[in-house]
């Protein structure tokens, strides 16, 4: 049985937009570095009904935050759909199985496989990684729990198995560059429903992977979502195009973040802000309108982690809003 | 080869402490061929002993033995009878080499000197790269002769994460991916559909998570009467 007798596999809002063929807008939630549940509430409130589900980060950049689960509760209080990141780095299978079980019963119906952030970037160089599992492997391991209700060890579960709508990553800047079309193959293969991409800052390249990815027929296997997100300011663009591992962002959005402020003086903090933030959502809404134009392209998934605020602007910007409702 | 490096100085001083009377004990087989704890190095590190202890006030008696290898009991059996008169011994040797010293000698004390690194490649002259982690399920025969347990920061079966880029890894760019050299293999070989498919999670408990590993092979043991 891989589908249950309502015909969806998780029955999660993504998954019911994807099914019937609206262009889908995930966002990001970023957990706070403590216990304070309301940072929660308040991301959430921001973007509930401007996106159909929010991804909720897993120790994000290996930093220790607020677990993505318990989040998640949070936000569905809230009325926002998550999408539980999980990461390889920090749980062996095991842990990643009984949390899935908790998830599931706790209302979750989305979940994002990942390996995970080397934990050298975080606030715990010094600890142990785990990477029992690969996220291929992950996303076949949340599969066969869904579809043949069975444990990673071959055991079936006895009683309700927890149905994820299963997400990877994928990303289309990282090399080798040749590789990335057959990496999303392997996760389609291993049972991926959808995929987000890294941040796009190079809208040709994205173009040529896209363009294999067609060729090789995996835009109907699998749902993929482009990932976006605004630029801050001209040092976060040259701060992503110099020192982030696997991204690729064109000098000319480096060069439109600093056209933009040119004629305001460095003393004017408050002005180039504002100027700065002012562009970096109009780039994100022509990245959409142009990205959305890309065969293959099932949705766009908006990244502005500590700017919420945007993604509305954004999701306006390109009159993907309201979004839609699917009974 | 198991390779080593020094402890530093200060941590070796502690290490033995009152000890008025040591043995520098090196190791003839892997730490003498990377520079870590063969006989010139317990030459070295026995005068810096010495003359560090007499600085300090309190000078210690450092005697210097190198034995052809400290992980087999035939040569360190010989060493026997003159440990009583030490109150530590300062192992070079690699981990093998201190505990097998401190199994055929339970009333002696042996410390060690090194920290064993890794199971590395010297690939030029002063330069050791690590090519195993013996993890006990040799996946070599499927990444065209290029180990991810030991070169992917991450372990990883499937194919390079997202953090790759120009050849590199995320966490270092001195660290090359080890999946953009898998495929670079695959490219030059021809055989690259094999990269599809997809690698089934791995058994770890032939690695170190099933417990201390032991071989015993039968064939090979000593009848006993």
């Amino acid at each position: 049985m891989t589908e249950r007798t309502n015909g969806y596999k998780s029955g999660s809002n993504l998954e019911k937009i994807l099914r019937a063929g609206h262009f889908a807008v995930t966002g990001e939630l970023g957990p706070p570095q403590s216990a304070d549940g309301e940072e929660i509430r308040h991301k959430a409130r921001l973007l509930k009904g401007v996106v159909d589900a929010v991804n909720i980060t897993d120790n994000q950049t290996a930093i220790v935050r607020m677990s993505s689960i318990g989040s998640g509760v949070l936000a569905i209080d809230e009325g926002l759909e998550p999408i539980v990141q999980m990461t390889c780095r920090d749980r062996n299978r095991l842990a990643i199985q009984a949390d899935l079980l908790g998830a599931y019963a706790l209302g979750m119906r989305n979940l994002l496989c990942l390996t995970g952030d080397h934990q050298s970037f975080g606030n715990h160089p010094t600890a142990k990684n785990v990477h029992d599992l690969d996220s291929v492997q992950l996303v076949h391991m949340v599969k066969n729990m869904r579809d043949e209700a069975c444990f990673q060890c071959g055991d079936a579960i006895k009683g309700t198995a927890p149905r994820m709508l299963i997400g990877a990553a994928v990303n289309p800047f990282a090399d080798p560059f040749e590789f990335r079309p057959y990496r999303l193959a392997k996760k389609v293969a291993a049972g991926a429903d959808f995929v987000q991409t890294q941040l796009i800052y190079d809208i040709p390249r994205f173009r040529e992977y896209m363009a294999k990815v067609v060729d090789m027929g995996l835009h109907e296997k699998v749902y993929i979502l482009a990932g976006v997100g605004p630029i801050k300011s001209s040092g976060a663009a040259r701060y992503m195009r110099d020192k982030v591992p696997g991204m690729i962002v064109r000098d000319e959005y480096v060069e439109r973040m600093n056209a933009v402020v040119a004629d305001i003086p460095k003393e004017e903090k408050k002005a180039r802000r504002d100027t700065w933030a002012q562009e970096g959502i109009q780039i994100c809404v022509e990245q959409i309108q142009e990205i959305r134009e890309i065969e293959g392209v099932a949705g766009v998934h908006i990244m502005a982690i500590e700017w919420e605020e945007a993604v509305r602007s954004i999701v306006e910007g390109t009159g993907l809003f309201p979004r839609p409702a699917v009974e | 080869m198991i390779v080593g490096e020094q402890k530093p100085l200060e941590e070796i001083v502690g290490l033995l402490g009152d000890a008025r009377k040591v043995l520098v004990l090196g190791c003839g087989t892997c730490v003498t061929v990377c520079f870590a704890g063969g006989e010139k190095e317990v030459g070295i590190l026995a005068s810096m002993l010495r003359m560090k202890s007499k600085l300090a006030g309190h000078p210690m008696e450092v005697d210097e033995a190198t034995v052809q290898r400290q992980c087999e009991w035939e040569y360190i059996d010989p060493l026997r009878e003159r440990l009583s008169q030490y109150d530590a011994v300062l192992s070079l040797a690699c981990g093998i080499g201190v505990q097998a010293m401190n199994e055929r000698f339970p009333k002696h004390l042996t410390l060690p000197g090194i920290n064993t690194t890794s199971l590395s490649l010297p690939t030029e002259q002063g330069v050791w790269e690590e090519r195993c982690q013996a993890c006990g399920d040799c996946i070599l025969g499927i990444t065209f002769g290029i180990c991810p347990i030991t070169r992917c920061s991450k372990q990883l079966l499937n194919g390079p994460c997202g953090g790759s880029q120009r050849g590199v890894c995320e966490i270092n760019p001195d660290i090359p991916c080890a999946w953009q050299l898998i495929w670079e293999r695959a490219v030059a070989l021809g055989q690259v559909e094999r990269l599809l498919e997809i690698q089934a999670a791995k058994d770890w408990s032939r690695s170190r998570d099933g417990g201390p590993r032991k071989i015993v092979r039968e064939d090979l043991q000593l009848e006993t009467a």
